[in-house]
């Protein structure tokens, strides 16, 4: 196990190291239109890392994290139009996704439920706050002096500040690099978190849960700490979201977003951080590429890559394409007699 | 007295309009545990189908009842050898590459026929109860949810292809060594579901009309409902439409539309909470 720390550690350093040269590299030699596209990726990757974490290293298949990250963005966009500063606003945010994550976790978990039957109590949820929140269009849905404003929208949210400059508002660069340095804080604790016990005990987990359960490991306590810190990430992302669109609306809660969650994950690869990743941006610049032309509907070309990585590629874009260079690898003389890297995390 | 009839039969069209779309994706789900989320695009497929075909002429009848089941049932058939065969036993799998094809089949339709509603006329007159007027339509509506289930439950228990059907849900491999080639049966039983689906789009398009995104609003609920109801496609279809369909009409008849849909989706989420194998995985266990 020692030999194979530092290999197991190559990967995701390589992705630190590559993701700390786009953070200070990107901003220069990109132009402002290209910068703000990438924050954008960046939102998303955070929002696909919290469902590639939770399905990846807990087996919790969740088709509601965009309920997280639509209350996130409600959250911050409501406590932040309030307060007026933004950084406890995003404090907030997570804080009260964790909450509603705790008691969603709770009514889950404790209630046995399991794979397709727990997907859809999370989707029939997000379906609840999207038609609630959809219906708060008068005056009278109010909090503070942020109106709900229904199916319109909030629109006007205040553009996130540093922490220690609260007075003003990021430029695009920044927003870029503060984002970025999140999103690769984020990355590094999750892989300390997939390595540590509880990881491991969460991979047991996912693999055979009667057989964790009987080896002494409340199943029930894991999961809810699992889903607790998707829940975290996904509002933090939401927050994040609301912020750089200055704009949230309850299309956020749809079926669509939660299915973009999904095929971000499936195409990159379920049971790695890095591939999600990968596979949102590809797909998310793939449909923008897209949009610019008129001459092939976004939703052919969409379902059809769907439907063609799950029959060829089943395993996902990026653990396929890493077998396939593992294999060649290995062949060329590389490393004799290795055996299939089973526990290897992208 | 008047008034208590017309809920009475709003409420049971509520019922039947869930029995109707949700009778497919059980078939399906139930028998072979595939998750086909493209069956919403199924049910828009049939509603086009009677839309086009009305518009050349073709009776509305035979357009809704024998055309939509027919196209729909041969495209899903086509689907089945194309796609899900090679997704059994992988629910997961079945579901992307399902919502992949749900994806494809909306983008198709919206490039072929564009994004505006498509009407059919109501074939019916009103009838009066009472002070009240109620769509003879409604009626019919109702009548044939519960010829769906009817014609599924006595096909189910009392044919043979029924009897292999339900063989091969709980045992597909002792099915082929008694010489029955399952394989077939699947895709049988996946044509059947898509024909239902399609039944069901043509039922509704005089009510809704059709468009493109028809099939996303319906998907949700019919999902909700077969899961809910657990994988006995009769019992379960039934038990889970009537619940689900009554307390979430009763809720709109009280506070509006808006609060009757997250009704239903909070009824459905306390009824998966204590039963969470579906209804029928607790209650009406044996049955079909």
């Amino acid at each position: 196990m020692l030999r194979n720390l530092p290999k197991d550690w190559l990967g995701a350093g390589f992705v630190v190291v590559l993701g700390l040269a786009i953070l200070i590299f990107v901003p220069v030699y990109f132009d402002l239109f290209e910068v703000l596209q990438m924050t954008k990726y960046v939102v998303l990757a955070l929002f696909v890392l919290s469902l590639a974490y939770i399905w990846g290293f807990g087996g919790i298949l969740s088709f509601g994290q965009a309920g997280f990250f639509g209350l996130g963005g409600y959250i911050f966009a409501v406590s932040s139009i309030n307060m007026g500063q933004t950084t406890l606003p995003f404090l907030i945010a997570i804080g009260l996704c964790v909450v509603f994550a705790a008691a969603l976790g709770y009514f889950m978990f404790y209630g046995r439920l399991n794979d397709v039957y727990l997907g859809v109590v999370t989707l029939v949820v997000t379906l609840i706050l999207y038609k609630l929140i959809n219906h708060t269009a008068g005056p009278e849905y109010i909090i503070g002096t942020a109106r709900l404003g229904g199916f319109n929208g909030i629109p006007s949210i205040p553009i996130m500040t540093l922490p220690w400059q609260p007075d003003q508002e990021m430029e695009p660069a920044q927003m870029f690099q503060y984002f970025m340095a999140i999103l690769i804080v984020v990355y590094v604790l999750l892989h300390i978190l997939i390595k540590s016990k509880f990881g491991r005990v969460a991979i047991s987990i996912r693999e055979n849960e009667v057989r964790s359960s009987l080896l002494g490991y409340d199943v029930r306590l894991y999961k809810l700490c699992i889903f607790m810190i998707g829940g975290a990430i996904g509002g933090g992302a939401g927050a994040m979201w609301a912020s750089y669109q200055t704009f949230v609306d309850p299309n956020i809660f749809s079926l669509e977003w939660s299915a973009k969650c999904l095929i971000w994950v499936i195409a990159g690869g379920v049971g790695t951080l890095i591939g999600p990743i990968i596979g949102v941006i590809a797909l998310e610049y793939l449909s923008f590429q897209l949009g610019q032309t008129d001459f092939i509907n976004n939703l052919i070309v969409l379902g059809t890559i769907l439907i063609l990585v799950v029959l060829l590629m089943p395993k996902g874009l990026f653990p396929t394409f890493r077998d396939i260079f593992l294999k060649l690898w290995r062949r060329g003389g590389g490393q004799g007699g290795g055996q299939g890297d089973g526990g290897r995390l992208g | 007295m008047d008034y208590s009839l017309v809920v009475a039969i709003e409420l049971l069209r509520e019922v039947a309009g869930l029995i109707l779309i949700a009778t497919g994706l059980a078939i399906v789900f139930g028998m072979m545990r595939v998750i086909n989320i493209a069956h919403g695009e199924f049910i828009m497929l049939g509603g086009y189908t009677v839309v086009l075909t009305t518009k050349q002429g073709v009776n509305i009848w035979i357009a809704i009842l024998i055309l939509a089941p027919l196209v729909v049932g041969i495209f899903g058939v086509v689907v089945e050898r194309l796609i899900i065969r090679h997704l059994y036993g992988r629910i997961i799998d079945s579901l992307l590459a399902t919502w992949g094809l749900s994806l494809f089949l909306i983008g198709f339709i919206t490039v072929v026929f564009g994004n505006t509603v498509e009407g059919v006329t109501t074939p019916f007159a009103a009838v009066a109860i009472g002070q009240y007027r109620v769509s003879i339509y409604t009626l019919f509506l109702i009548f044939a949810a519960m010829a769906v289930i009817a014609s599924v439950y006595l096909t189910l228990r009392h044919t043979k292809a029924g009897l292999i059907a339900r063989a091969t849900m709980q045992n597909p491999d002792m099915v082929e060594t008694l010489g029955i080639n399952s394989k077939l049966v699947y895709m049988a039983t996946f044509g059947v579901g898509a024909a239902f689906a399609g039944l069901a789009g043509g039922l509704l398009a005089p009510i809704s009309g059709v468009v493109p995104s028809m099939g996303a609003l319906l998907i949700g609920k019919a999902f909700i409902t077969v899961v809910t109801g657990g994988t006995a496609v009769v019992a379960g279809t039934l038990a889970a439409s009537s619940i689900l369909g009554s307390i979430s009409q009763s809720v709109t008849f009280m506070f509006g539309p808006v609060f009757g849909d997250a009704t239903l989706l909070f009824v459905a989420l306390i009824l998966l909470r204590l039963l969470p194998q579906g209804i029928t995985g607790r209650i009406f266990t044996r049955s079909v």
